[in-house]
């Protein structure tokens, strides 16, 4: 938890009660003329803070991804660059393809799960703890090779059924202030909650660095954390309910230019 | 430990007012927080930033348990002669870590 969120999160609470209790139960899809990114929510300060690569602390775990990237790891002494090469050309747009479906586990992956196959599989090593500094880092690098790149997750029919089963998870009504994701952000996005300005979740930029955490984290960390503001129980890591609202939002957010790792209040 | 990010511009003329720019990766734990299981988190901060041109200060922070983690500091000089601009943070723990950036001044 950070610093200072105890009085903030009541607030959120009370206000997302307050929007439970006035918003009618069917929401509509944004129209595609109203689509904007999280970015543009932004003040412009947070904005500078991102833009600026010697000001967005994000870079700070790019630089550590790109160490690991080159560092040889497990039984095999074999590092991701060693099969990937440069990561600067064979990443780029990568991240905006995730996530991604996986034939073997027929079913989607996201890229933190990704990385920690290739660590079991290829690398023969210990895999990495999800949020943990490493796996962040890893995604971060990866993620940054496909700055400006538009979201391609959507395109492969065979994640249909996980896009339709995020998006009924999306609109379901949950938790103890019996709220649903739709309600925020598809309708009443551009409102404020609490002091924050409500995005309409298109998750462009993760891992990406949130000053409420004073840290950088994955977007399965913030469905977590939004899932605590609804008072309803947060999905494990990895669970497939997470990523089929990863899967969900990502295809959602089609065509827009990716920005990780981003800055977010 | 991620190395510091700094930001001074390689080449500038004389008398030049320049930016610069750190970035160093530290947790900056406050000393009044209490863990899960009940217990005071320890102080872990930086207590101070010294920056030299060539051997003399030019800038000189002193920083507090309310300064957020991952402390970005901004600040600017007059470029007056070539060499070396060096960083030093002192923390809590023995924390300590420097860098330094070259600059060519014509």
């Amino acid at each position: 938890m950070s610093k200072h969120t105890r009085s903030l999160r009541l607030l959120t609470i009370v206000c997302l009660a307050l929007f439970a209790a006035t918003t009618p139960s069917s929401s509509a899809e944004i129209a595609s003329a109203n689509r904007r990114t999280d970015y543009d929510f932004m003040s412009r300060d947070t904005q500078a803070m991102q833009d600026d690569d010697a000001a967005n602390p994000g870079m700070l775990w790019v630089q550590e991804g790109e160490a690991l990237w080159a560092h040889k790891e497990g039984s095999g002494q074999r590092s991701c660059m060693d099969c990937h090469g440069d990561a600067r050309f064979s990443m780029k747009g990568v991240a905006a393809r995730y996530p991604a479906f996986d034939a073997e586990r027929d079913r989607p992956i996201d890229l933190e799960e990704r990385i920690i196959n290739c660590r079991l599989n290829h690398q023969n090593a210990t895999p990495f703890a999800y949020e943990s500094k490493e796996l962040l880092s890893l995604a971060a690098y990866i993620a940054r090779q496909s700055r400006g790149a538009p979201i391609e997750t959507g395109n492969d029919e065979r994640l249909e059924p996980f896009i339709a089963a995020g998006r009924e998870i999306f609109n379901r009504r949950q938790g103890q202030l019996n709220i649903s994701c739709a309600q925020c952000h598809d309708d009443n996005w551009g409102k404020r909650l609490a002091g924050n300005i409500v995005p309409q979740a298109h998750p462009t930029g993760y891992p990406l660095y949130r000053l409420e955490w004073q840290s950088l984290g994955s977007l399965q960390r913030r469905l977590r954390a939004c899932m605590f503001g609804m008072r309803a129980e947060p999905y494990p890591f990895g669970a497939p309910e997470n990523i089929a609202l990863e899967v969900f939002l990502m295809a959602r957010a089609h065509g827009m230019p990716m920005d990780a790792p981003a800055v977010r209040p | 430990m991620t190395a510091p990010l700094i930001n001074v511009p390689a080449h500038a003329k004389r008398g030049e007012v320049i930016a610069i720019k750190t970035l160093i990766s530290h947790q900056m734990e406050t000393g009044f927080r209490y863990s899960a299981t009940g217990t005071l988190l320890p102080r872990n901060i930086i207590t101070e930033f010294v920056c030299t041109y060539n051997g003399d200060e030019i800038f000189r922070a002193r920083f507090y348990p309310a300064v957020a983690a991952n402390p970005f500091l901004t600040f600017y000089t007059v470029a007056t002669a070539s060499g070396t601009i060096a960083f030093t943070w002192t923390g809590d723990n023995g924390f300590f870590e420097t860098a330094t950036a070259n600059i060519v001044v014509e």
